[in-house]
């Protein structure tokens, strides 16, 4: 019977970049001078954990590697080597060059031979091998008690793979403790072939290992998972040195290694995780739900069967039709529920981040986590990583100063970080803050003026100029480094998030710090939309943009340069935008006082769009156009109304854009433009 | 006995066959791959969707995804007609290469009918004669003195205005 293992790796996967995260949080609290031997026992279980997965799963590579990081845990776990910043460091490597591996194994590429090597090196020094072994060795070398070799006898219970586990994958990883294994196998106690089931195991078998520098304890381990389902004897060799083994096996089990590491790299997934974790109450929550759904049914579906139907029953219906109503919006936010998961998983990283650029830029930083359960959709969540990557590098490049300046100015020799992330209504709001020299205004203008952003400094507010940072091509560090100052950054980091459906800002005091705040939609599948009418069709605002409708006031219109109208509202002046105009739709009215103007705002600016009448609101499910056909400018989605027909959503921002187009393109406005 | 209707029911059992479905369009037939032909519905109104070429009708609602609707007349450019009673929505799946597969609806005349034609029958059509760009054409098949010609809905639903997403996208 053989299963087919693939099914698991997706798993296998799963948790073992969850325990390489564990380990790497870990080793930041020892690096810390936290020696808590709990902690040593985490990330020792883990690496234990992706050891004896890999093995399972034949990723040999892995196992291999992980067991010698496992050896030097296991040492500071019993005490035997202190917790020094090199070992610390050796192991964060270690997590770096393990990750990488798996990474490599999922998506079929290669395995980076040289970083393992060297990391293995590495590690082995510490461990002390007088002989600093190549990596390409297959042999895990082990310091421990000498002994010439060690006489295992193995002998399972009958039923020891109906449990799962496979005789063969012991032998195997027994024999990659030792140089040499001489196995013998009993299969007296084996039936007639006719009496034979496959699923039992009758055979025993005798290992010699030689010459492996192998503890006992090595040995045990391999056995550890099957330590009931055997008898297992364990001897010295040195008493039975002239013991040789009948057969040797073991050299075409050393051939046919490097064909099982050609197929670890078969599996090819996409690196996007394609599966959830889900708390089990939110699960719970949702069969409530649905249980009361069920009932609130049941009730409703008596009135079909009634015979009289008075005032009274209609009453009922009503109330019992407010409850599905009720259970139904109640259905629909738990099942959104599920796919949010906490921030911190994208919080998670920034620590070892933060650790390893302060090395580099010779600072020190303190960083400061808050608001890591706040939770927010999953799609938003995997895409929101990179932008903050990015932010915090800045905030640590750039923002805070060198120690040496920061004691001149006055302030701690530690720079603070602080990353938070809390609601804000229907909004996640996530914050970098840092308390370094602000961003300089000259700087930014002087650059902006250089690479021909602006062409005049007067009459820009503070807020204008540091926008200017979020614009392609700019870029003011002095030195060009590999972290940030190549000019690709903010912007891609405003776009990211733009296509998030969300927002980026920055406040910025000199000499006190600044501050970037990321506003992002909880969800991206839901969205509380207006139903506005323009001719014979209903296009959808997202209500969170709107800021105002309002009547026009015929005096308040103003035309500026012959086509471009602006409406003038209290201190503004916004822009008229004729939805009718920029999509093409047949109007009822060219009027604008027959219709109505929304005040909507993205990214800071504004426009009123025109539009025929307002029809009401509803939360609606975002729908893409780009599933089966295009994406189109100006909008962002598609939903279906109650009715089954479908309405289009309008993207402000990419309106905006649109509208800024038509404008250049100073076309003459057909159908008469208005000046008021 | 047997063995005389079976002969009569396939004719010649090692030519592979393929079921087409047939459709009008300015009075000519066409044939698309029965498989692809996910549903066929009467015509009904449709969402605009803005700064798209006339033959893009628009969008409806299939089964809860949004699913565009082209006017084959309009997309090569033949004569305008009235939708009427017999004109239908054919709704295909569309497969391209290393994409999700998509859904797409065609506005045409009529349907016709459907016919199983050997696929060795399908022949090279000639540079010319059919409305029909020949770079959408898999091969013309003769099918009771009839001519028809077989389109190639993955070519022709990928192409120019329909899928320029990959550009857009940079």
């Amino acid at each position: 019977m053989s299963i087919d293992l693939e099914q698991f790796h997706e798993t296998f996967f799963e948790e073992s970049f969850e325990g390489l995260d564990i380990m790497e949080s870990g080793l930041l609290e020892l690096e810390q001078g936290e020696v808590d031997l709990e902690n040593i026992n985490t990330i020792f279980r883990s690496a234990h954990s992706i050891k004896g997965g890999s093995g399972t799963f034949g990723f040999m590579a892995v196992a291999e590697f992980t067991h010698d990081m496992e050896t030097l845990l296991d040492q500071m776990r019993n005490g035997e080597r202190q917790v020094t910043e090199l070992v610390v460091e050796t192991l964060l490597g270690s997590v770096d060059v393990l990750r990488n591996m798996l990474n490599a194994i999922r998506d079929g590429s290669d395995i980076d031979v040289d970083s393992v090597a060297e990391m293995t090196v590495s590690i082995k020094g510490i461990l002390g091998e007088e002989n600093t072994a190549p990596a390409t060795a297959t042999k895990a070398q082990v310091s421990g008690v000498a002994a010439k070799g060690w006489v295992v006898g193995f002998k399972p219970h009958i039923d020891i793979m109906k449990t799962g586990n496979d005789t063969v994958r012991l032998l195997r990883e027994l024999n990659s403790l030792a140089d040499t294994a001489e196995v013998t196998i009993n299969n007296e106690s084996l039936p007639p072939l006719s009496e034979l089931a496959p699923e039992e195991c009758h055979q025993s078998w005798r290992i010699n290992l030689i010459n492996g520098d192998v503890s006992e304890d090595d040995i045990r381990e391999v056995f550890a998972w099957v330590d009931d389902e055997c008898e297992l004897t364990i001897e010295s060799l040195a008493e039975e040195e002239n013991y040789i083994g009948p057969e040797r096996r073991d050299d075409d089990r050393r051939q046919k290694e490097p064909e099982r590491r050609k197929t670890d790299r078969r599996i090819n997934k996409p690196a996007e995780s394609s599966s959830i974790r889900v708390n089990i109450s939110k699960v719970d929550e949702l069969i409530n739900m649905v249980g009361e759904l069920v009932i609130t049914q049941s009730m409703l579906s008596r009135f079909g069967e009634a015979e009289d139907f008075n005032a009274a029953t209609i009453e009922r219906l009503k109330d019992g039709l407010a409850q599905l109503e009720g259970h139904t919006r109640e259905l629909q936010e738990s099942v959104m529920r599920i796919r949010m998961m906490p921030i911190s998983f994208a919080f998670q990283r920034f620590p070892r981040l933060v650790h390893d650029l302060s090395s580099t830029f010779d600072k020190k930083i303190e960083l400061i986590m808050t608001g890591e359960s706040t939770e927010l959709d999953k799609t938003v969540l995997e895409k929101i990583g990179d932008p903050l990557v990015h932010l915090v590098r800045n905030s640590l490049d750039h923002g805070i100063e060198s120690p040496q300046v920061r004691i001149d100015s006055g302030k701690s020799e530690i720079g603070v970080i602080e990353l938070s992330a809390f609601h804000q209504g229907g909004n996640i709001v996530i914050q970098i803050k840092d308390d370094g020299a602000g961003l300089n205004k000259e700087k930014i203008l002087g650059k902006a003026k250089e690479k021909g952003l602006v062409t005049k400094e007067e009459g820009l507010t503070d807020e204008q100029i540091y926008d200017l940072i979020f614009r392609p091509g700019f870029s003011t560090a002095d030195v060009v480094s590999d972290v940030s100052g190549r000019g690709v950054g903010m912007d891609v980091v405003r776009r990211n998030i733009r296509e998030l459906g969300g927002a980026v800002e920055v406040k910025s005091t000199p000499g006190e710090g600044s501050v970037f705040t990321i506003r992002l939609p909880l969800t991206l599948a839901i969205l509380d939309g207006q139903l506005v009418g323009i001719g014979n069709e209903t296009y959808i605002l997202p209500v969170i943009s709107i800021i105002e409708s309002l009547q026009v006031k015929t005096e308040n219109i103003n035309a500026v340069a012959g086509n471009a109208e602006v409406y003038r509202l209290r201190d503004e002046y916004i822009p008229i935008v004729r939805l009718y105009q920029i999509f093409g739709i047949e109007p009822v009215s060219t009027e604008l006082d027959t219709g109505l103007l929304v005040v909507v705002e993205a990214e800071g600016k504004k426009i009123a769009i025109y539009v025929d009448d307002l029809l009401g609101q509803q939360q609606v499910v975002i729908k893409s156009l780009e599933t089966n056909f295009k994406k189109i400018e100006g909008l962002s989605g598609a939903t279906i109304l109650g009715d089954g027909t479908v309405a289009l959503i309008i993207d402000i921002a990419g309106l905006i854009e649109l509208y800024q187009k038509d404008m250049a393109k100073v076309v003459p406005i057909k159908g008469g433009g208005i000046a008021a | 006995m047997s063995e005389t209707a079976e002969e009569i029911s396939h004719p010649d059992a090692s030519k592979e066959f393929k079921e087409l479905l047939t459709f009008f369009l300015a009075g000519e037939e066409y044939g698309v791959d029965i498989l692809r032909v996910q549903e066929i519905k009467g015509w009904d109104s449709v969402t605009n969707i803005p700064n798209t070429p006339e033959y893009i009708r628009g969008v409806i609602n299939i089964r809860g995804s949004i699913v565009p609707i082209i006017d084959m007349r309009l997309r090569f450019n033949l004569e305008k007609k009235d939708y009427d009673a017999t004109t239908v929505v054919i709704v295909l799946s569309v497969v391209n290469e290393g994409k999700e597969d998509r859904t797409m609806g065609v506005v045409v005349d009529a349907v016709s009918d459907v016919y199983n034609v050997p696929i060795d029958d399908v022949k090279a059509s000639p540079d010319f004669g059919t409305a029909v760009d020949t770079e959408f054409v898999t091969g013309l098949a003769t099918i009771e003195e009839k001519m028809i010609i077989v389109l190639d809905i993955d070519h022709m639903l990928n192409a120019a205005e329909l899928a320029v997403i990959d550009q857009i996208a940079e």
